[in-house]
């Protein structure tokens, strides 16, 4: 029986998984994910879409503002930035899918980097006008530019692999399902390199990491791009798997339900953006069935889904705020912690 | 020249409307350091609720404006004791996001109950077009400057003079000398966010006069952000002199620039980038020092 975990070698103490049954914990869970779109129905591989994609950019968002400090309100708009990139490249250029993802990540990251310019400057409230600014005058662009079709939808090209069709639900998820591991590969070890130390540093104290010599403004310029990459990525992403492009999925709102996203899951934890990607895709996904079913009794009921979701929504933030801020990552360590040594805690 | 004074009368008044959202919002900030996103929620709840009182109960408008207030009142204290107290001391980002989860909260009640569909308003004050220097304007927009300015002037005489306006300042610049001084720091918050309600609904009943109701007043509440940048977050004459700058621009981008570029809705933003970048206390606002 473990009672607690004891390093004998700095490497195993820096080691990512620290024992052997996280490492097996990972594995399983890999086949598991590599199994799931065989066996699972449209409808449940819809759902795993939505929350790849989700937790892609939330990871992206956790970098700056769980990791680096930076509050964002402008999520909404980087990814639309990404988005009409990614559908642009391939309505009027025809270049394939995957180069328009990747070139629309990194003009996405350049989008971002030049909005972060007034982080220098600015910090916390300051800071979140700034990006709430940056959201506006993105939306409005999109919308009054004749470039993007303004408030009609861009239709893209099919996406294909080979010649066959890519954005299927059950080819999307293979795109999906590799992205997401390399992001979250990506981001667990940034944070245990110099970059990634010094975005924490940042976090904690900006100006005793100024002191010991991180370059703020190179370093918050940084993750402004790098977080503005990833979510860029996803909204390239979120453009080839519907097809369609509109703004509508870009407002202000997208910008809160990420920062939502990442509040409920866990501020700086990766693995807790995914978890929050999980909860905020599940429950509307959980309240809107349950309107179905009861909507056949309670036809009054079934009209009132959309305020309960959004009721929901915002009781869940207030909740999870109060009582647990730092979200179902820390839920998730306290049982994990509690069962290590149960039942024998000391 | 009478396009001219025609825009700067429609954004005086639009000016004033923002003035006096931006006060409440300002109230809060000063008294707690809290950025309440929920400012445009509160002035839909208090147009709803009127709308209900007046026309769905059938009360006659005085009751019903008064009523609203008390409402006001009520839920700007259970809001500040259920939500806020629990944040004291939280980073700045758990009081945003809390204040948004409220707003969409309040949101979720409003639509639940009144639908998301507008709606008429009873016309109880008075919109019979008034000339002023050529230009005309409705006498309800009128009333709304005259508003606004009774409300700065009473704000002022309240930090002045007032026993709890001075508590309020005295917590806003330094809440443990406040404490060791006897102020008690819960009973100023309350005070705050209660007064900030009732602006927000004065405001919300105001603008529902003009618009009728519907769920888009609280786009109002956005727009408060650059007003309250541009004026200082923690400045009394900032909110009013920044919602007048913002709402004349406002006024002048929608008359003199293509309407399809809508650079109306996009000006006060471009403002709020430019004076974060050059002046990021805003015009009045106090700047602070951070010490490690």
């Amino acid at each position: 029986m473990e009672s607690g975990i004891f390093h004998t070698t700095y490497e195993s103490d820096m080691a990512l998984r620290r024992t052997p049954w996280m490492r097996w914990r990972i594995y399983i869970l890999l086949v598991l994910l590599a199994i799931f779109p065989f066996v699972a129905n449209n409808y449940y591989l819809t759902l795993a879409n939505q929350i790849g994609i989700v937790a892609i950019a939330a990871i992206g968002l956790n970098i700056l503002t769980g990791f680096t400090g930076q509050i964002s309100l402008g999520t909404g708009g980087f990814m639309a930035v990404g988005a009409y990139t990614s559908g642009l490249l391939a309505a009027n250029l025809g270049l394939p899918w995957w180069l328009t993802i990747i070139i629309a990540s990194i003009f996405t990251a350049l989008v971002g980097g030049f909005f972060g310019i007034p982080s220098l400057r600015l910090k916390g409230l300051y800071l979140a006008m700034a990006t709430l600014a940056s959201q506006q005058i993105i939306e409005w662009a999109i919308i009054r530019s004749p470039l993007t079709g303004g408030v009609e939808a861009l239709v893209l090209p099919m996406p294909t692999v080979f010649g066959r069709r890519a954005n299927t639900e059950f080819g999307f998820y293979w795109v999906i399902f590799i992205i997401l591991i390399l992001v979250v590969f990506y981001a667990v070890n940034l944070f245990r390199s110099k970059i990634g130390r010094a975005f924490i540093a940042i976090r904690d104290q900006d100006i005793a990491a100024e002191v010991m010599g991180v370059n703020l403004f190179r370093y918050k310029i940084l993750s402004f791009a790098t977080s503005s990459f990833i979510i860029g990525m996803a909204g390239g992403m979120l453009a080839n798997y519907r097809g369609i492009v509109s703004f509508e999925r870009f407002t202000i709102e997208a910008s809160i339900f990420y920062l939502a996203v990442i509040i409920i899951g866990g501020m700086g934890s990766v693995s807790g953006s995914i978890y929050g990607a999980i909860f905020m895709t599940l429950v509307p996904a959980i309240l809107t069935n349950l309107g179905q079913t009861l909507g056949g009794s309670i036809p009054q009921m079934a009209k009132l889904i959309p305020f309960i979701r959004q009721g929901v929504f915002g009781l869940t933030i207030i909740i999870f705020l109060i009582f647990e801020p730092e979200g179902l990552a820390k839920i998730w360590r306290d049982i994990k912690d509690y069962l290590r040594l149960w039942p024998f805690s000391y | 020249m009478e396009k001219f004074l025609q825009l700067t009368l429609t954004g005086l008044t639009n000016g004033a409307i923002l003035s006096l959202v931006a006060l409440g919002f300002v109230l809060i900030y000063k008294a707690s350091d809290v950025l309440n996103f929920a400012q445009g929620d509160f002035m839909v709840v208090g147009a709803f609720i009127t709308y209900g009182l007046i026309v769905q109960v059938g009360l006659p408008w005085p009751a019903g404006i008064l009523l609203a207030v008390i409402f006001a009142v009520l839920m700007g204290v259970t809001i500040e004791r259920l939500i806020l107290r629990p944040m004291i001391g939280e980073p700045i980002i758990s009081v945003i996001m809390v204040t948004i989860g409220l707003s969409s909260l309040l949101r979720a009640f409003v639509s639940a109950i009144w639908g998301t569909t507008g709606r008429a308003f009873p016309a109880f004050l008075p919109s019979d077009p008034v000339n002023v220097l050529g230009a005309t304007i409705g006498a309800d927009r009128l009333i709304a400057i005259g508003l606004v300015a009774v409300l700065f002037a009473l704000f002022t005489l309240f930090f002045r003079y007032n026993r709890e306006g001075v508590a309020m300042r005295a917590t806003a610049d330094d809440q443990q000398a406040a404490l060791s001084m006897g102020i008690s720091v819960k009973r100023v918050f309350a005070i705050a966010w209660s007064i900030a309600a009732v602006t927000a609904v004065l405001a919300g009943i105001i603008v529902a006069n003009i618009v009728g109701v519907s769920l888009a007043i609280s786009f109002i509440g956005l727009t408060v952000f650059p007003v309250v940048i541009l004026g200082g977050l923690d400045s009394i004459p900032g909110a009013v002199v920044g919602g007048v700058i913002i709402g004349l621009l406002q006024a002048y981008m929608a008359g003199y620039t293509p309407s399809y570029l809508a650079l109306s809705t996009v000006i006060p933003f471009i403002v709020l980038l430019l004076i974060l970048m050059v002046k990021p206390y805003g015009l009045f606002g106090e700047e602070r020092i951070e010490r490690v």
